[in-house]
């Protein structure tokens, strides 16, 4: 267990004893050991559960949402909305800041617990390396260091693996490592500010409109649309989706292409000013579907035209419920003549 | 999605999302003022240009348009004070994504068009018309059952 972990076990002891929270959000050891999976802790006796390391991968900001939904409820009986501890790393802080803003959690009832990240691990690319290195066996315990990572494997092996390669895409460019306005921040190295070039995207725009196009119709043609983008992201809470609503039916509900295309597209950009780049969604992904050329759009568009960047504020209106009379509209048609 | 080839006689089909207030009023002035402009656009009235939703864009396209259009009050004009100033953000957004996921820019395109404009309305159907047909049929989001 790493002093991170300890760390966070201790403050969650605290919180419950002192009768501050009523329910913690936090990670616990996967059944893979180089998984976490969230943990959802009721008293102080469920403290020990936590963990926290490299594996910590997904965004916990995503079951905020329907923690603070309820139901209606009668004048003069309302139940108080529960008191919750929320461990965040970077990226998850920063949904949360995007979620609070559009009312979908209340800070005033949220202690965030803020962890300083260094990066967190991708699974595939560790499960490609064990299969090359130990023949896919299975991982029992890693060990997250500085600069290796230790695996330990079922069939006794040892593995020492570089971190660096095993880092999620996400993480390489990332920009912002320790969450900023987190109530309890815990001490500990952050991750050095990655490259901010939008190399990525660059490289998708230089290409011609039939690449982008059979690129986009590639990657989008393998979607099952199991939803698992949809469902891992922040800041997708809506409770009927315009994919499934059949009051309009917008789109069909097969795989049909230019259905699976335009869910791509709209869902992409209802994110516009609110995704945090955290790629939820690109790791949920069971096909491996790499929507990152695709979503990273979205944020770089916000960024360049509104000058805005989600999750950080609280004061800032979202970009697109607001305006500027000076916006640029160099897009807008002007007839020739006329 | 097939490549049917292009027929001689094939012209754009654009559905036009006009607003209530400039665009479709500006529409009605070309048709009174008997201007000329070519029979390709579907009007669809919306109440304001802030009405628009993306998912009206992309339906539509896969409905078979060619080429949208959405009109709305000039900025400052909008009866609403601010409807088409907000839909203009997303507008940007929209347009920028599709472009960026392959679909050629002059399928989609935003205008303001005000009530007294009969004239720049006909100008800007006819100039959207010959944009879109230059690009031929729209095969790329058109959903074929």
């Amino acid at each position: 267990m790493g002093e991170l972990a300890s760390d966070i076990r201790r403050i969650a002891r605290e919180m419950f004893d002192g009768k501050r929270i009523d329910l913690l959000v936090g990670f616990e050891k996967g059944s893979d050991g180089y998984r976490s999976r969230p943990v959802f802790i009721e008293s102080a006796e469920g403290a020990d559960r936590l963990t926290w390391d490299a594996t910590c991968s997904q965004n916990l900001a995503v079951y905020l949402p329907s923690l603070f939904r309820r139901e209606p409820q009668k004048k003069g009986v309302e139940s108080a909305p529960p008191r919750v501890a929320f461990v965040a790393k970077a990226c998850d802080m920063r949904s949360l800041i995007a979620l609070v803003k559009e009312k979908q959690a209340m800070r005033e009832n949220l202690i965030i617990i803020g962890v300083p990240c260094t990066g967190v691990i991708d699974a595939r690319k560790l499960e490609k390396v064990v299969m090359d290195r130990a023949g896919g066996a299975e991982v029992t315990e890693l060990v997250d260091g500085e600069e290796t990572i230790c695996v330990h494997t079922a069939d006794g092996r040892n593995l020492s693996l570089t971190r660096e390669p095993l880092v999620q895409d996400a993480c390489l460019d990332c920009q912002f490592s320790v969450p900023q306005g987190a109530d309890v921040l815990i001490e500990g190295p952050g991750r050095p500010v990655g490259d901010n070039s939008g190399s990525l995207l660059k490289e998708f725009a230089e290409l011609s409109e039939t690449e982008r196009w059979q690129k986009f119709q590639g990657e989008i043609s393998r979607c099952i649309r199991c939803y698992a983008c949809r469902q891992a992201c922040p800041m997708c809470y809506c409770t009927e989706c315009f994919a499934e609503t059949n009051n309009p039916a917008w789109i069909g509900v097969t795989t049909e292409l230019t259905d699976t295309m335009i869910f791509h597209i709209v869902r992409i950009f209802h994110q516009a000013g609110r995704c945090v780049e955290c790629d939820a969604c690109v790791r949920a992904c069971p096909m491996g579907i790499d929507l990152r050329p695709f979503t990273k759009k979205i944020a770089a568009d916000v960024r360049e035209l509104f000058g805005f960047t989600p999750g950080f504020d609280l004061e800032t209106p979202p970009p697109l419920v607001t305006f500027r009379e000076d916006d640029q509209q160099g897009f807008v048609t002007e007839p020739r003549k006329g | 999605m097939s490549e049917a080839p292009v027929n001689e006689s094939w012209e754009p089909k654009i559905v036009a999302f006009l607003c209530n207030w400039c665009s479709y009023a500006g529409a009605d002035l070309a048709g009174v003022s008997r201007m000329q402009y070519p029979p390709s656009i579907r009007v669809v009235r919306v109440p304001c240009s802030g009405r628009i939703n993306p998912l009206f864009i992309v339906s539509a396209l896969q409905s078979g348009a060619d080429g949208v259009l959405v009109s709305g009050c000039h900025p400052g004009d909008c009866h609403y004070l601010s409807g088409n100033l907000v839909a203009r953000r997303k507008f940007a957004l929209v347009k920028s994504l599709l472009a960026h996921v392959g679909i050629e820019t002059a399928r989609v395109q935003f205008s303001w068009v005000s009530a007294s404009e009969g004239g720049r309305f006909a100008s800007l159907i006819e100039q959207v018309t010959e944009d879109v047909r230059k690009l031929g049929p729209q095969r790329k989001l058109a959903k074929v059952l």
